[in-house]
């Protein structure tokens, strides 16, 4: 949408030139807001600038937001002058002039709002291509992928209410915290073992569904050390609310440490795991719901597999 | 053109005349809403035996002695048990023995008692739907109050998360299966015919029966309740859908039965559009709303029939064990998120469309001018129209679908946003150098103009494929479509009841107390749903009831303020019930001095609409300008009509 004024070709009916006034006043109050927007909000947007594809998302946001501006402060100022100058005068009964239209603004403006939703358009790709698909899931065949040999490759499983994460270049060992290198690009691979959870590394830019028996590959390049927050952002039973964990930014020394001490700690537990694959096959579901019953859990829990049953689809 | 000109002499089916009125039964004898409940009860037991009989050798859902199947069998028999109870298939059980139908309306009675009977006439189902939408609406405002109260505190719960889950399902489907015809029931089925000069509507019974299964879809929708509910909200996403105790049965029926509700509706709505027109009433002279509740209909006749396919997939996972949406057994669980999208995002333009229709009725009379532009109006509804079946992968941007769709769907879901400028461009065009009446209705389309606005804007963050990525799924998203929805078209209605209530009841609402509830409830709006804008992007998910400590104070804020916003509700129902029950001030003819043709009858309108078929000599919108010619003349001399009739015939198409 654009926020050109319908000012052109209408006669004016009194000395007042609104289409001026408006025009004036909004390239006034664009001029005022477009800088706060860019630099003062601009930083503050999120995810922030902690990976490669989070600081992609944030510009992203900034210039979404920084043409966002003109047109909402466009038609509040329009509406706003509408209700001050443009109302009946008291006892005035008569009706407004007969105006049923203007070719010059309908195309001007038909024009212009097509230009902008095809170059948001063209940016919204660009964005998306450049930083390998922009942290959101890509199926299990990406199209823009972050290649190289030094690619840390980490499995998300999600299952009723929790995440897991694989490392299948440190001999597939299970953890319960997501820890990432510093700088180097990281390959996630999303799946869950019953219901569909959404993995949502915020300050990352990472959201990528976990379906069952889909491998969901997303990308995504850590740039900043710290912690960041992992939530699961699609509704998956009664615990949908608290399943979420905390993840940490090594740099790349710690990372290789921990990874390694880890490894070698969790090799008894990694034994017992069924082999690691890109997605595995929900017959754990069956045994959940009979926790569940179990633990007197009813309704929105999943209790749909009684304990009677062995084996349910 | 069909014109009907006699609807009375209809051909009588088994040629026999028309049958004599009998002595009237006594009112308890006669089909009314208490043998509806009747045939509802014994129609659910029925269903019940069955299913628990069919389903006898498949297995139990677990925890009590409910089969799926005899739940779903119970809600379908109970359905046509209160069809039957409320004597939908009377005059179709005569037909087929040959025996005279009972014409026209009379037999029901005066009064209030035709409100709760199976009544033909288009006014009529028009209150009926107002006040059972109005029902809808405050049962689904309930849950959210209580969705707010809950999350006051980010660690402290009031309800325990399973009840949450419930009560975030039952406000989302009770809110979505209410909005999808709460235009297009009250106003749509009211107004069309008067609009359009017609004395009916195409299909009284096909009407009559859109209503009736809307309480049927309540009650089923509300039943949920005593299963503990489902807990996937109301898009239902399996494979947690085939897992989900019998609530999800609850969901699964009702969304069912209002779909087909939406669909009958929507069939009737473009027959009576296309087919009776007075003569005169060109495609260039038609209402927006009436251009607003054709495109309406046809999107509810092409995506809904999607909703009811994928809902009975998956009652068969659920009763028979079939296994469309399961994974592991060759199903899929996107199978679900398509069809339900592909019905789901056509059907928010479902919701926004009428919105749009009320206000671009409303603004050119209280800005006594024109509608600006009135062809790029209705090019900008059919656009919306057209591209919202291409645009439903959106919702699937992060779910792993093929990657390469993605950049197909951010352009396609921005290009939506060009027709959506043209309803400001018209807006904006018709207020330039207008002599504004601020009226409670006005209030309302600016108040809708205003808040569409950042429904809209958000729309643009939301399709863009990066921006997404953070904002899927979050509070931001809940945010933009309580913009659109509540902020749109909830506003929109309210406006529509400002405006046309004293055309329907022939009363006027009290106009003090409709300025304070729109203050109230804009006021309240806006500090309700702005903040969750910024909720969401601070990384709070959808539908949770913990989030992060540092969000507190916003939650608060948002709480309270919903509260304000229930509060505004209030004012509306006390003036709304006060109005029309208590004070009833009279209001007759044409108070806002519209040019409409809705306006140039009585109110409220006389049984037939119009004493003879009127013929339009101009369209709705002529304000200001001396040379147009009155909107219609309801008195045509005899033979003009049939005339027109005839010419138009031998010239082809008029329109």
């Amino acid at each position: 949408m654009s926020a050109e004024t319908p000012a052109a070709g209408t006669p004016a009916t009194s000395e007042r030139n609104d289409g001026r006034n408006i025009a004036v006043s909004w390239l006034i109050l664009c001029a005022i807001l477009e800088p706060l927007v860019i630099l003062v909000l601009g930083p503050h947007l999120p995810p922030g600038a902690m990976s490669l594809n989070a600081r992609s998302q944030q510009i992203d946001n900034i210039v979404l937001t920084a043409l966002a501006t003109p047109v909402v402060a466009g038609v509040l100022l329009y509406f706003g002058y509408a209700l001050v100058f443009w109302r009946q005068k008291e006892g005035d009964d008569t009706d407004g002039p007969p105006i049923h239209g203007n070719t010059k603004i309908q195309i001007g403006w038909i024009a212009a709002t097509s230009a902008i939703v095809l170059s948001l358009a063209v940016y919204g790709t660009v964005e998306l291509i450049a930083p390998a698909g922009a942290g959101a899931g890509e199926g299990p065949a990406p199209v823009w992928k972050l290649t190289g040999s030094n690619v840390l490759e980490v499995q998300v499983i999600g299952q009723q209410w929790r995440w897991t994460y694989r490392y299948p270049q440190f001999g597939g060992m299970e953890t319960t915290q997501l820890v990432l290198p510093e700088g180097r690009a990281v390959e996630f691979h999303v799946t869950s073992i019953d219901v569909i959870h959404s993995f949502w590394a915020y300050q990352l830019g990472v959201k990528a569904d976990a379906n069952p028996q889909v491998d969901n590959v997303a990308y995504t390049t850590p740039e900043h050390l710290g912690q960041f927050t992992v939530r699961c952002a699609e509704l998956c039973g009664i615990w949908h609310g608290a399943m979420y964990d905390y993840g940490k930014v090594l740099s790349a020394a710690d990372f290789q440490q921990w990874a390694a001490s880890t490894e070698i700690q969790l090799a008894s537990v990694t034994k017992l795991l069924p082999p690691y694959s890109n997605t595995y096959n929900p017959d754990v579901v069956p045994q959940l719901g009979k926790a569940l019953t179990s633990a007197g859990l009813s309704g929105a829990g999943g209790n749909y597999y009684g304990p009677q049953y062995s084996v349910q689809p | 053109m069909a014109i009907e000109i006699q609807p009375e002499k209809v051909q009588e089916p088994g040629g026999s005349e028309p049958a004599k009125p009998r002595p009237a039964r006594p009112w308890w004898m006669r089909p009314a809403f208490h043998t509806g409940i009747i045939g509802a009860v014994i129609g659910y037991l029925i269903g019940h035996w069955l299913g628990n009989a069919l389903a006898h050798g498949y297995q139990q859902v677990g925890h009590n002695d409910q089969h799926d199947m005899a739940i779903v069998l119970g809600y379908v028999f109970g359905t046509v048990g209160w069809l039957a109870g409320l004597g939908v298939f009377n005059d179709l059980g005569k037909q087929m023995i040959g025996r005279p139908v009972t014409p026209g309306d009379q037999h029901l009675g005066d009064g209030l008692a035709k409100y709760f009977r199976y009544s033909l006439d288009h006014k009529t189902v028009g209150i009926q739907y107002l006040v059972g939408m109005i029902v809808y609406f405050l049962t689904g405002g309930l849950f959210a109050m209580v969705i707010r109260t809950e999350l006051l505190s980010p660690s402290y719960h009031i309800i325990s998360p399973s009840s949450y889950l419930m009560v975030v399902g039952e406000h989302g489907t009770m809110m979505m299966m209410m909005m999808t015809s709460v235009i297009l029931g009250p106003f749509g089925n009211y107004f069309v015919p008067l609009m359009i000069g017609s004395k009916r509507v195409a299909f009284p019974r096909i009407e009559a029966l859109s209503f009736w299964l809307t309480p049927c879809s309540y009650v089923i929708l509300l039943s949920g309740v005593l299963f503990g509910g489902w807990p996937n909200g109301w898009t239902a996403y399996a494979p947690l859908s085939i897992q989900a105790t019998q609530g999800m049965d609850a969901y699964a029926v009702a969304f069912g039965i209002m779909g087909i509700s939406v669909i009958l509706a929507g069939f009737n709505i473009i027959c009576t559009v296309i087919c009776f027109r007075a003569p005169g009433m060109r495609w260039s002279r038609l209402p927006m709303f009436v251009w607003a509740m054709l495109v309406t209909a046809f999107l509810m006749v092409l995506a809904a029939p999607v909703l009811v396919g994928g809902l009975y997939m998956m009652i068969t996972d659920r009763t028979v064990q079939t296994a469309y949406f399961t994974a592991s057994l060759g199903g899929s669980s996107y199978l679900w998120e398509d069809l339900f999208w592909f019905f789901g995002h056509p059907e928010v333009y479902i919701l926004a469309l009428p919105g749009f229709g009320i206000v671009s009725e409303i603004i050119p009379v209280f800005c006594r001018k024109p509608l600006f532009g009135y062809k790029v109006a209705a090019a900008g509804m059919l656009g919306v129209a057209l591209l919202s079946f291409f645009v439903w992968q959106h919702h699937l941007f992060d779910s792993g679908m093929d990657p390469n769709m993605r950049p197909l769907f951010m352009l396609t879901t921005e290009l939506i946003s060009i027709p959506t400028g043209f309803i400001y461009l018209v807006a904006m065009g018709t207020f330039w150098k207008a002599k504004i009446r601020l009226t409670v209705p006005m209030l309302f389309a600016i108040g809708m103009y205003l808040n569409f606005l950042f429904g809209g804007i958000s729309g643009v963050y939301l399709s863009d494929v990066p921006s997404d990525t953070t904002s899927h799924g979050s509070f931001f998203v809940m945010a933009h479509f309580h913009y659109t929805i509540m902020g749109g078209l909830i506003f929109a209605f309210m406006g529509g009841i400002y405006y046309w209530l004293p055309k329907m009841m022939g009363i006027k609402l009290n106009e003090k107390l409709g300025k304070i509830h729109f203050y109230t409830m804009f006021i309240a709006f806006n500090s309700t749903f702005l903040p969750l804008f910024v909720i969401g992007m601070e990384g709070q998910p959808r539908r949770v009831f913990e989030y992060a400590r540092n969000l507190e104070t916003l939650n608060d804020w948002v709480s309270i303020s919903s509260f304000f916003l229930g509060f505004s509700i209030l004012i509306f129902l006390y003036n709304f019930v006060m109005s029309t029950v208590v004070w009833r001030e009279k209001e007759v003819g044409n108070p806002w001095q519209a040019r409409g043709l809705e306006w140039q009858v009585s109110s409220p309108p006389p049984p037939h609409n119009f004493e003879h078929i009127p013929v339009v000599l101009s369209g709705p919108y002529e304000y200001g300008d001396p040379k147009a010619l009155p909107v219609a003349d309801l008195n045509p001399p005899a033979g003009v009509v049939s005339g027109a009739l005839v010419g138009s015939t031998q010239s082809g198409s008029e329109a």
